[in-house]
């Protein structure tokens, strides 16, 4: 155990994974870098620097700089996983998916299903995500609830260091194409990692605090965001079990419902924006199943439903805060 | 080909408008003072007004990740863009865009674009449109060599020649998208027989030369205003800054940047070829330099003055009618 960012985390999973299972290969847009120029080879390592060291390690055979065509690329990762390959592929920011959509959502995702059963489509998804960077409308998107509607695509949305290792792992692993979420903010952030692997299951929720007067539901980033609120609120005594459910499809619905039950105060916090997102989804989980045992109206804290805006002052009122959360939380807490 | 005096000076002073208003951006985004992604187009001068040159009010340009050359081109107000790569108000989108989506429609400049190949559909639109208007316009895609592998440009490339839209497809060969040497990354190794495959006749020339881009600009869009569809050129040059500011740019081989300015460059080359030949004064190039450093330093100062955008501003522009 030693303290990793999420970016080593994620470079740590990949080299592991590569080690183990020669059929995982990694490819992307300057996934090494420098390819077929004159100067440092592997000059990046992705653009955030996640798969630095891999090209060197397994060679130009296993680690494969891309044109920018992304059809083509997110394509050939599926095709050549229904071949014996378990590819890894970066789109760079998950905004690209408006450029190779169909690759994702008509084929990988469907493979399975329209050939009987008769296909498997191990392949990861590699895309970051999120605001708060000032990078604007066309870079910034958290579009996880178009995946998570698509039967077929599994959705990882890691919170953390700890999380994100664990969890490219079991997304390596797994025999269903994954998306899997990387938020830009997070890239920085340190925590405890193991050096060994592990896998974390998809599908299953972790629990990071235990409260009984408001469930907090939060994604990526706001997990963060969730657990600075809860301890802001223990001190007005309100106690809050914050849930993270690491993964939109499939979504661990028990943990959440379970949680409902006891608390009776749902806060679901969603970075996507508002319309037809994963808290609207959670939002009619509980609804729908544990009805009677709701005491106050389930709030969703979101960025309203508006693309990306530029400038700083106004991306920081777009992005969902601790404070956001917790005024959502007190608010629902105190409901009669 | 002669070119009038008045066409110099314009071809110089806007040449120089985007060298001086890239070389402040790379300071000033040193300083921590501009947020966000920003990429330079410094080192291309030639393509953004060799090509703009050939425009008019009724044509239409689509731009790229690099996109303020094309602004500047296009005649966009250099105060407006400024602010909004501060992302202050009096942008040119109300600083809600910044450098990856600055954009004057109403100029005919329809958008820097954060989307890799974003742009050759748009312009293949903006053409359709001056074609069924009958206005005579044509339109302009920008667009790099990492675009020039994307489906979307391909794609818009055979629309516009099965429709003989009166686009004009230029490649910006700055030798590497983002990391990747173009020489690699261009199948085939010919964009020009690339683009014949398409039944769109083009050309390849030295991005260093205003004047063989101009030309070569004059001559495509006068064929694609007068009805003979689809144009293409392949412009090779080089940037003279990272894929985006903050980029070390290792990839590239030590000193080649340097070398570039040294004895490529293409306002250097512009200086000595007009003042050889008599056509314009070391002075008046001179004095044009002045010019445009206190038009940068003043817009600048502007900038920071600026306020930046009010909370309402999140919420409006999403749509026409709510």
């Amino acid at each position: 155990m030693s303290k990793k960012s999420f970016r080593q985390a994620l470079n740590e999973a990949m080299r592991q994974e590569m080690e183990r299972d020669p059929a995982v290969i990694l490819m992307g847009e300057d996934i090494a870098g420098g390819m077929g120029a004159k100067g440092e080879q592997d000059a990046w390592g992705d653009v955030l620097g996640a798969s630095k060291g891999l090209m060197p390690k397994f060679g130009r055979d296993r680690v494969f700089d891309t044109p920018i065509s992304e059809s083509a690329f997110i394509g050939a990762a599926a095709g050549a996983a229904i071949n014996g390959l378990r590819p890894i592929a970066q789109l760079m920011f998950v905004d690209f998916f408006g450029v190779c959509g169909d690759q994702i959502i008509n084929q990988m995702a469907k493979f399975r299903y329209m050939f009987g059963g008769k296909a498997t489509t191990p392949v990861v998804i590699r895309t970051l995500f999120g605001a708060g960077l000032r990078a604007a409308s066309q870079h910034s998107q958290c579009l996880y609830p178009i995946f998570t509607h698509v039967p077929g695509l599994k959705v990882v949305i890691p919170s953390s260091p700890y999380e994100a290792k664990g969890l490219m792992i079991q997304s390596i692993r797994d025999d269903d194409p994954v998306i899997f979420f990387e938020h830009k903010a997070l890239y920085d952030t340190a925590g405890e990692v193991p050096d060994e692997p592990y896998a974390i299951p998809l599908g299953k929720a972790n629990v990071l605090r235990q409260g009984g007067d408001v469930t907090i539901v939060a994604l990526g980033r706001m997990v963060q965001f969730a657990m600075q609120a809860a301890d802001a609120l223990a001190k007005e005594k309100v106690e809050c079990t914050v849930i993270d459910p690491r993964t939109t499809s499939p979504l661990d619905s028990a943990t959440i419902l379970e949680s409902v039950t006891k608390t009776g105060r749902l806060v679901i916090v969603d970075e996507a924006n508002p319309r037809c997102n994963v808290a609207t989804d959670i939002s009619a989980l509980a609804a729908q199943n544990v009805f009677n045992a709701l005491k106050a109206p389930i709030r969703m804290v979101t960025p309203p439903h508006t693309p990306v805006p530029f400038a700083g002052e106004l991306e920081d009122l777009y992005v969902p805060s601790p404070a956001t959360i917790q005024a959502a939380a007190i608010e629902t807490a105190r409901y009669h | 080909m002669q070119l009038s005096r008045e066409d110099l000076k314009t071809a110089y002073t806007k040449m120089r408008t985007i060298r001086e208003f890239e070389e402040r951006v790379h300071k000033e985004f040193a300083t921590g003072k501009i947020p966000g992604f920003v990429h330079l187009y410094a080192g291309e001068e030639t393509s953004a007004v060799g090509v703009c040159m050939q425009l008019n009010g009724i044509d239409h340009i689509t731009s790229t990740h690099r996109g303020h050359g094309h602004c500047i081109g296009k005649g966009c107000d250099i105060g407006g863009m400024m602010k909004e790569i501060y992302g202050r108000q009096g942008g040119l989108c109300k600083g809600k865009g910044g450098s990856m989506h600055i954009a004057d429609v109403g100029k005919g400049m329809l958008g820097a674009n954060g989307i890799v190949g974003g742009g050759p559909p748009l312009a293949c639109g903006a053409a359709l449109a001056a074609k069924v208007r009958k206005t005579g316009g044509v339109a302009v895609a920008f667009f790099g060599d990492g675009a020039f592998n994307q489906g979307t440009t391909l794609e818009a490339m055979n629309f516009a020649s099965v429709y003989q839209l009166p686009v004009f497809f230029v490649l910006e060969d700055n030798g590497y998208a983002e990391t990747t040497s173009s020489d690699w990354s261009i199948g085939g190794h010919n964009p020009v027989r690339r683009a014949e495959g398409f039944g769109i006749p083009g050309e390849r020339v030295d991005g260093h030369d205003f004047f063989a881009v101009y030309r070569a600009a004059k001559e495509a869009i006068d064929r694609a205003r007068t009805g003979a569809g689809p144009q293409f050129l392949h412009v090779e040059f080089t940037r003279y800054y990272g894929h985006f500011e903050g980029d070390a740019m290792t990839y590239r081989p030590p000193g080649e940047v340097t070398e570039e300015r040294n004895y490529l460059d293409c306002l250097s080359f512009f200086r000595a070829r007009v003042t050889s030949a008599g056509l314009l004064d070391k002075e008046v190039l001179d004095e044009i330099d002045r010019d445009i450093a206190r038009l940068i330093d003043r817009a600048v100062l502007d900038a920071q003055a600026a306020p930046p955008p009010q909370a309402a501003d999140l919420t409006t522009d999403v749509y026409k009618s709510y």
